[in-house]
Formats: structure tokens, C-alpha cells, sequence
């Protein structure tokens, strides 16, 4: 937020990578820490699931009643009863091992989808942007068009014709994510394609490839990368929204999306099968969420001030 | 000004054919026989035929697409064949629940976020700064249709025998049900498009009361609405606070506004008339952005609370592989999000005189 201040502060004299210097900042900007925090604990949940969970996510239970509810040896359950401390989901299934399970899915969704966007859109914008012309307006109108539909709406119009499961989910919001990063990544190249540095470049004799791989593209690393987690946000959130129309995961996946559609109608009888799952979408979007805003803070200070984005 | 709407409006119509020809292909880029796809087990050769036939699914693209247009313009959108109606007659039922839900969050958002905003641009690095952000990062990261359920929790069972209770279902109490203007009006066998004007009327609550007077439906109504409102209201209440409080502390900080403070102006005359005014069009654009972020969050919604809006019935006709609902409900969204965005550029140019010119 005060990055133009943290900025003015820094010595001249010691020098620092550039790489360094970002993280020195990250760490200095209080969301940005908070979502370091949030995150590296859901990664470690991710990679340690198995020995976290103590069952299986997928195991059916039969001695145990269906929706019972949570039952936490510390806070007073009798010893007897075997612990579950989010409770028994609607299939008898321990959802606590199903929410430390679905850490993965969600990571996994996140990133998917933002790499297959960032890597399309960077081409298109790259595209678009190096050969001007009819190309470029042709490929930016496709990107108007597909930016004229609510990007969910237009998820689900694309899983429509996909049919539907997670795979197509994903690959429906990693489509209505590309436009961001082709327009993105389009306007970078047309503001430095024209520099000096790189008519130097191409009066060397540099390939058209060279030049905009090596010379070009990365001025647009650092938006992307901070486009890319505000968007692994937005994606987890639609993925966990189109399965839970029963559009996205199939049953029985553990995602979380999918665990609050098959039990939105126990609210009222057993409202922990809907609070718990609820929490880990929200503590993973808003990890995702505050290390964007972070990432923005101090990668980029010419961004805090323009509002626009 | 109205040079400048003009323009405006031209550049749409590439957009809207993009709009119509992207809906077009959804039905032609099924893998498989689209026969087979939308039939599914009743699909025979006769019936495939029949059906290929009904819906010229025989004839080349170029003259699809031609035709595909052509009725759209004349306002055919198809007939649905799960309800074997057209598509047009199931839009004039759910469209006004959705826009009713989405107007409504809008305006939550809008008021709330804008005000939030400003106290926290105004208290900046107070506590109340810091709660008010830390509520719109929260805001912004919950799902929205676990939002809603949790309203529905609080507000009809955990308040139940207070004054705050409301209603966690449907659009009207039980018995409760908007009059038919054709009926009202005594109009009958009303066709095409005035039919679909009256029946769109008629389902639109605000304006079925205006014309009815039947108040008491309108009240029950807002009662069944203000839980799915603020469900779908708080990410892009969020989203607008904090623009809110960034784009006036920007403001702020300008020398104009110094300029208005040393010239002795109230303070709340320096924020109301000088600062607000200008920190005003990044948040108009916000709210064009976010609208996009409404309609979606309502057809979320919609599904929480049964809702019988645009939403459960994409959902529904996903499900049942209803193509022809999918489509014109798509062009009618698209079409919708097109317009918002149109308005926010319209009042950009009355904000901001420099972009009439540009």
C-alpha cells in the first residue's frame, strides 16, 4: 500500500538482485505475508494429506451414522466414540479426511488452469501484439467476444458442450481466463517492442523468436505473475462453483465445491458438512488472494497508484 | 455526447455477432451426433431425421448461421425441448426473478461498498480502516453460494423467533403469486412479441405491484430477496471498497484538493464535491466490471435458495442437454453484461469530459 515510501527508503549502495528485492518487500507488506503464511500451511497439508487424514477420503464407514456430527476427544467427546472432528458426511465418509484431501484438488485446480491460461494467452498476446494488423485484430476481437460473457456463464456454456467432469471444468475456466493474460501480455510487447534496446537487438541480427522470447517477454513476467495468483483465486472459486451445480468433480472426489452441492440441503440438519468445506475454499482463495495483492505491492509500485487493472 | 453513444453503440454490433456466433457454435462443436447428444435415449434413425430435419441441422453452416440470425432477430430463439415450449416463454419467466436478484445485490454492493470505502479512506490506518479491509479480503474470498447457505442458516434457523428472520427459499411465501397482466388487463390470445412483453411484465415484481397495486407481494418478495442479495452482493461489495478507498486516497493526496482546504472549504464539502467526483471513475468501472461477477453470483445463488430464475434453469437445461435454453439464455446474459458495460462507459464520458473527445 505504502511501497512508494518502503521504495524511497532503500539504500542505493547495497545492491540486490532484483528477485531478492521483491521478496524483501513481499515480506515486508503485511497481506502478502499473511498469504505466504496461509499458503505454505495448505501446501504442507497438501503434500502431508495421507498422513494427516486419518482415513480415507473415498472410505465408506458403515459403523458410523450418517451426518453424525463432529465428535472431538478434547472437547469432551467420551473416549469411546471414535474421533471425527468435522463429523460424518451424507455417504458416512470422514469429512475431515475429505477436506485435508481436497487441499490437493484445489492446489492442483489453481494452478492447472492459471498455466494453461498464462501460456495460451501469453501466445496469442505475443502473437497479436509482434505481427499487428489484421492478425491482431482478429485475435483481439475473439478476446472481446469471449470477455463479453460473464466468465462464469461462459464456463458453463463451454462445459455444456464438453459435457461435464472435473477435466472439462478445468479446461472451460482455463479458456475464459485467456483473454486477461493475451491482453496483458499484448499490451507489454506493443509498449517495448518499438525501445531501443530492442532495434539494437534486431539490427544484430537477433530472430524474430529471439527477440521476442529473450527480449520482449520478459518486461511481462512480473504482471503475469501477479495476474496469474489473483487468477489461481478466481479459478479455484469457479471450479468449486461449477462443482457444485454438479457440473465439475464427480462424487466421489473429495472437492470441496462438490462436498458443499451434495450437502447444501443439510444446512439445517447438519450445517457442519456445509461449514467446513466452506472454510478451506475461503482460507485457500484468500491465501491466493492477499499474496496477489502483495505480489502487486511490491513487484510492481506503478500499479498501486493507477487503480485500474 | 450523443456522437459519442453512437459510436459506442457501432462498436457492439462486432461484439454481439461474436456474442450470436459463439452461442452458434455451441451446438455444433458437441462432440458426437447432435442428435444422439440432445435426444439421448429416445435418439432413432427416424427420430434423428426427423429431428436433424426440424432444426436444419442438414444444411451447410454459412446457411445455419443465416438462418440462425435471421430468427434471432425476429426473436425466435428456438423451441426448448425438454419443455417443448419456446425458449422465448421460459425467458419471460425467469429472466425478471435474475434481474430483480441482480439489481438488488447491485445496489447492496454499491451503497455498502461505496460507504465502506469512504469511512476507510477517511479513517485511513485507524482501526476501523483496518477492520473494514480485513471484512473485504475475507468478502472477496468466499464462495458465494456458501455465503448464501450460511445466511440461510443464521437468519431462518439460528433466528428464527426474532425479528430478523426471513425466509431461506423460494420467491414467494407459499400461496402467494404474482396476477397475469393479460388477465388483469383482460387481454387474450396475445401473441409473439407482445405477449412476451406482458408476460415479462407480469413477472417482473416492481412493476406488476406499480400497475396491480398489490403491495403486500411486493413486500413478501423483498423479504425473500434479501438474503440471496447480500449472498451475491459481497464479493463485489469488497471489490468496490477497496477500489472506493484507494481511488480517494489517491484523490486526496492532489494538489487540487489541497488547493479546496486552503481555501477554507469544509471538510465534508472538500471530500463530497471536489474529492468523490474524481475518484468516481475507477469505481464506476469496478461496478461495470463486477457486473459480470453479479450476474454470475446470481445464477449461483439462485441454486442455494431455489430461486426459479435463469440460473436453475441453465443448470437444469445443462443437465438435460437442452441446447436451445442454453443458448438464448447465454445471448440474453451476454446480451445483458454487454449493455451494463455500455452504461459504464456512457457515464465515464458525463464523469470525465476528457474521453468525450478521445
Amino acid at each position: 500500500m505504502n511501497n512508494s515510501t518502503t521504495i524511497a527508503k532503500i539504500p542505493t549502495s547495497t545492491r540486490r538482485s532484483p528477485t531478492r528485492e521483491a521478496l524483501r518487500h513481499l515480506w515486508k507488506h503485511s497481506s502478502g505475508k499473511a498469504g505466504i503464511f496461509i499458503l505454505t500451511f495448505l501446501i504442507l497439508v497438501a503434500i502431508f494429506a495421507p498422513l494427516i487424514a486419518p482415513y480415507d477420503p473415498t472410505q465408506l464407514l458403515k459403523d458410523q451414522k450418517r451426518r453424525d456430527t463432529p465428535c472431538i476427544h478434547l472437547l469432551g467427546c467420551p473416549k469411546e466414540e471414535q474421533q471425527h472432528i468435522f463429523g460424518i458426511d451424507g455417504n458416512s465418509r470422514d469429512l475431515f479426511s475429505r477436506v485435508i484431501f481436497g487441499s490437493r484438488l484445489s492446489l492442483q485446480v489453481g494452478l492447472a488452469t492459471m498455466t494453461f491460461a498464462i501460456l495460451i494467452g501469453t501466445l496469442i498476446g505475443a502473437i497479436a501484439a509482434y505481427a499487428g494488423g489484421v492478425v491482431d485484430n482478429i485475435l483481439m476481437r475473439i478476446m472481446d467476444v469471449l470477455m463479453a460473457f460473464p466468465s462464469l456463464l461462459l464456463a458453463i456454456a463451454i462445459v455444456s458442450v464438453l459435457g461435464t467432469g472435473l477435466i472439462n471444468a478445468l479446461l472451460a475456466i482455463g479458456i475464459v481466463s485467456i483473454p486477461r493474460f493475451a491482453r496483458l501480455v499484448r499490451s507489454t510487447v506493443l509498449s517495448v517492442k518499438e525501445l531501443e534496446y530492442v532495434q539494437a537487438s534486431r539490427a544484430l541480427g537477433a530472430s524474430p523468436m529471439h527477440i521476442l522470447f529473450k527480449r520482449i517477454l520478459p518486461n511481462a513476467i512480473t504482471p503475469l505473475i501477479v495476474q496469474g495468483t489473483l487468477g489461481i483465486a478466481t479459478a479455484i472459486l469457479d471450479a468449486a462453483a461449477l462443482s457444485f451445480l454438479g457440473l465439475g468433480a464427480e462424487p466421489p472426489r473429495p472437492e470441496w465445491g462438490l462436498m458443499l452441492g451434495e450437502e447444501k440441503n443439510s444446512i439445517f440438519s447438519a450445517p457442519h458438512l456445509v461449514i467446513f468445506p466452506g472454510i478451506a475454499i475461503m482460507l485457500t482463495v484468500l491465501g491466493f488472494n492477499l499474496l496477489g495483492d502483495g505480489l502487486r505491492d511490491s513487484l510492481d509500485p506503478r500499479l498501486t497508484h493507477g487503480g485500474k487493472q | 455526447m450523443p456522437q459519442f453513444i453512437g459510436r459506442r453503440f457501432l462498436l457492439l454490433i462486432p461484439v454481439l455477432l461474436g456474442v450470436i456466433l459463439v452461442t452458434f457454435m455451441i451446438v455444433r462443436l458437441i462432440p458426437g451426433d447432435p442428435c444422439v447428444a440432445m435426444l439421448g435415449e429416445r435418439a432413432t434413425p427416424q427420430r434423428c431425421e426427423a429431428f436433424l430435419e426440424r432444426y436444419g441441422l442438414n444444411d451447410n453452416l454459412f446457411v445455419q448461421f443465416g438462418r440462425y440470425i435471421t430468427n434471432l432477430a425476429a426473436g425466435d430463439f428456438g423451441d426448448s425441448i425438454k419443455f417443448t415450449r419456446p425458449v422465448t416463454d421460459l425467458l419471460s419467466e425467469r429472466l425478471p426473478m435474475t434481474l430483480e436478484l441482480t439489481m438488488l445485490a447491485m445496489l447492496f454492493s454499491t451503497v455498502v461498498g461505496v460507504g465502506l470505502g469512504v469511512i476507510s479512506a477517511l479513517k485511513r490506518n485507524t482501526i476501523i480502516d483496518t477492520i473494514t479491509m480485513i471484512i473485504a479480503n475475507i468478502g472477496v474470498s468466499m464462495p458465494v453460494f456458501w455465503l448464501g447457505l450460511l445466511l440461510a442458516y443464521v437468519f431462518a434457523l439460528l433466528l428464527k423467533d426474532t425479528v430478523f428472520v426471513l425466509p431461506p427459499s423460494a420467491r414467494f411465501t407459499a400461496g402467494v403469486a404474482l396476477q397475469n397482466l393479460d388477465v388483469y388487463w383482460g387481454l387474450t390470445n396475445l401473441t409473439g412479441f407482445k405477449k412476451f412483453i406482458v408476460d415479462l411484465m407480469s413477472n417482473t415484481v416492481l412493476v406488476n405491484v406499480l400497475i396491480t397495486g398489490d403491495w403486500k407481494i411486493f413486500g413478501d418478495s423483498l423479504k425473500h430477496l434479501i438474503l440471496p442479495a447480500v449472498a451475491v452482493g459481497t464479493i463485489p461489495m469488497s471489490i468496490i471498497a477497496r477500489m472506493t478507498r484507494s481511488s480517494l486516497l489517491e484523490v486526496v493526496g492532489l494538489d487540487y484538493i489541497r488547493t479546496a482546504r486552503a481555501k477554507g472549504l469544509a471538510e465534508n464539502k472538500v471530500i463530497s464535491k471536489h474529492a468523490f467526483r474524481n475518484a468516481l471513475i475507477p469505481i464506476v468501472t469496478i461496478i461495470g466490471i463486477e457486473a459480470g461477477s453479479l450476474l454470475s453470483g446470481a445464477v449461483l445463488t439462485e441454486t442455494v435458495f431455489n430461486l426459479p430464475g435463469m440460473g436453475t434453469a441453465m443448470v437444469g437445461a445443462i443437465l438435460a442437454r437442452d441446447y436451445p435454453v442454453i443458448q438464448g439464455f447465454t445471448i440474453v446474459i451476454a446480451l445483458i453484461f454487454v449493455l451494463v458495460n455500455l452504461m459504464v462507459d456512457i457515464s465515464y464520458a458525463y464523469l470525465d469530459p476528457r474521453i468525450r473527445v478521445d
